[in-house]
């Protein structure tokens, strides 16, 4: 065999990655890809032994699990690109809420199911848009490459939600009463989702993230189609959004996500674990 | 084990058995499987549920004081390997509740025997994990242990239980490995991490030997589920291997079996050891352990506030299932 070149050229290989006046905003950019994956992972993870039923048990621990691996790519290719050898387990157990670029919709607390699985169907509904969008569409070969093993996941995420929503709303009153009030409970905070700032303008218009704002169409017929079946009635989309978490001004509810998650990593610095 | 204390009847000699209890004992004898339609002793069929139902309640109570630290798991990788391992032994109490079902009692039948205390789960799950050394503890002693019992159990006389085993048997080497793994981390790491390691085996380490159940000539049931090859050891010879197996782990993670009567015994080429105390175990059986109830309020509670949800699924499938109906009889 005669030798060949195994380092890879990094700009040869994702030119966007390189590109010194994007890097910031690109940084911040998939720390809010990846913190949400990372917060609702922590969510979905706090249902593990307690759920409604063995089965549901088994598919909210797959779920977790999906998005921690999400959390592992989206994070390590950020501190990838930040240069500053910080790692994905860095990033996550070592920044405190206000460096946290989640939308503030994952980290409300998990309610009960009805609220958990309507967060998921919300949230899906849109994870599975943006990364189908990535996936085909993205100018960073890394970000397609990632979205493209997250999607086959999400996908799946998207189809059990949309079916328990369908089911728990045209179910019991009681059920549809719980899913009802969790839908008008977590609207306010679906349009963070769509709400695009200066970040999101750079990313757009690099190529590397879809325009918000043209998501919004199919997110909301997906969603209205969902919810007419599960004989629900869908709130204002035009209402009003709590914005924040993508600039770091979280709801109260992170700093204890993070006191929890964070403990090993602060109480006992440096160890190895 | 996770089923300890299995209650089962007097063995019964060949002279007192029926021609088909007699047929039966010889299918057994030969290592044939029998099968759900199979006939069968009543007194099998329902030393089989017990134990059965015994072994997948401790799976899914077992999820409980591994699940006290997923949120608090020091990285990504141990916070996925530790879900995993644990979405595992809620996939074991599945296999095991449906391998109940095909001797005719519903999951739902066992889970209301579970929440109202009159079918036990393994003593083990009723002790705290307080440090992250204890899921590596867990792993590596509790998942040890329930290999050492699960192995032999592969090749039990009915077929469902059998099969269960073997799957469960896959995943739990995985399930011991990951517990080793954090051991070694910790036992190799800071001293405080040393620390945690070292603690976690002095609480973990008498409660396991407590899995396999009380001494052999203290377990007066045995003699029959042995004949039935429900149960192929007996209590000490696990635990005996247990610990001839475990002690040399330890030493290669450099902590301390707390045991001062612990020593090598050429001639029975095994370790001697003191037993645990067995009036904590019985205490613990009895509700008196540490986390019985907690653990037993955290099942309660999951299964009460899931009730709607559970209704809510049911009612749609009712409802779904008339339509069906309607379509088909406005298409005919
Ligand atoms: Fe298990
Ligand atoms: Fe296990």
């Amino acid at each position: 065999m005669p030798d060949v070149e195994t380092t890879v050229d990094v700009a040869a290989n994702d030119p966007i990655m390189t590109d010194a006046a994007l890097r910031p905003a690109f940084f911040e950019w998939l720390c809010r890809l990846g913190d949400n994956a990372l917060i609702l992972g922590h969510r979905t993870s706090e249902w593990c032994g307690h759920g409604p039923v063995l089965e549901e048990d088994i598919a909210l621990a797959n779920t977790a699990l999906d998005l921690i691996g999400h959390t592992q790519m989206w994070l390590g290719l950020a501190g990838e690109l930040e240069g500053e050898g910080r790692d994905a387990d860095t990033l996550a157990y070592l920044r405190d809420a206000m460096k946290f670029r989640n939308i503030l919709l994952v980290e409300l607390p998990k309610g009960d199911m009805a609220v958990t699985m309507m967060r998921e169907f919300l949230f899906d509904a849109y994870h599975h848009l943006l990364l189908t969008w990535l996936s085909s569409n993205s100018s960073s070969p890394r970000v397609a490459e990632i979205a493209a093993k997250a999607v086959k996941e999400v996908s799946y995420h998207l189809d059990r939600a949309s079916d328990i929503v369908v089911r728990l709303g045209d179910g019991t009153a009681e059920s549809h009463r719980r899913m009802q009030d969790a839908l008008e409970l977590l609207w306010p905070y679906t349009g963070e989702m769509f709400k695009a700032d200066e970040v999101d303008e750079r990313l757009s218009d690099a190529g590397v993230a879809p325009d918000l704002a043209q998501l919004r169409g199919a997110w909301e017929t997906k969603v209205r189609d969902i919810l007419e079946e599960a004989t629900l009635t869908m709130p204002d989309p035009a209402g009003y959004a709590h914005l924040g978490g993508k600039q770091g001004r979280h709801t109260e509810h992170l700093g204890f996500i993070l006191a929890e998650m964070q403990f090993l990593q602060r109480a006992y610095p440096g160890a190895s674990w | 084990m996770y089923a300890q204390l299995v209650k089962s009847e007097g063995l019964k000699s060949r002279e007192e058995m029926s021609p088909q209890e007699q047929a039966f004992q010889d299918r057994v004898d030969k290592g044939e499987k029998i099968e759900p339609k199979d006939w069968m002793p009543e007194g099998y069929r329902k030393t089989l549920v017990r134990q059965i139902g015994q072994h997948a309640h401790s799976e899914i109570v077992g999820q409980l004081p591994e699940g006290n630290w997923i949120t608090r798991a020091p990285t990504l990788e141990r916070k996925a390997i530790l879900l995993a391992k644990v979405q595992d032994e809620a996939g074991h109490g599945l296999y095991l509740y449906s391998a109940a079902e095909t001797l005719g009692v519903s999951r739902d039948e066992l889970l209301d025997k579970l929440h109202s205390g009159k079918m036990k789960y393994s003593s083990i799950f009723n002790y705290p994990t307080l440090n992250w050394a204890d899921i590596g503890a867990v792993g590596w002693l509790v998942d040890g242990a329930a290999i050492m019992n699960q192995v032999p159990l592969q090749r039990t006389s009915y077929g469902p239980y059998s099969r269960a085993m073997i799957r469960i048997c896959k995943e739990e080497s995985f399930h011991q490995r990951q517990g080793y793994a954090i051991m070694m981390k910790m036992a190799q790491g800071t001293p405080d991490q040393k620390n945690m390691a070292q603690d976690a085996l002095n609480r973990f380490w008498f409660p396991s030997l407590m899995m396999f159940g009380p001494s052999d000539k203290d377990s007066v049931h045995s003699a029959q589920s042995m004949a039935w090859k429900i149960k192929i050891n007996t209590n000490d010879e696990l635990r005996q291997k247990f610990v001839n197996e475990t002690v040399p782990q330890a030493k290669y993670l450099g902590l301390t079996v707390p045991d001062e009567k612990l020593e090598w015994n050429e001639e029975k080429q095994g370790y001697d050891f003191s037993e645990p105390d067995w009036s904590e175990f019985f205490e613990v059986i009895k509700g008196n352990g540490p986390c019985n109830r907690e653990r037993m309020d955290a099942r309660v509670k999951a299964w009460e506030d899931g009730e709607w949800f559970r209704d809510g699924l049911n009612a749609y499938a009712d409802k779904a299932a008339d339509r069906r109906k309607a379509a088909s009889v406005a298409a005919e």
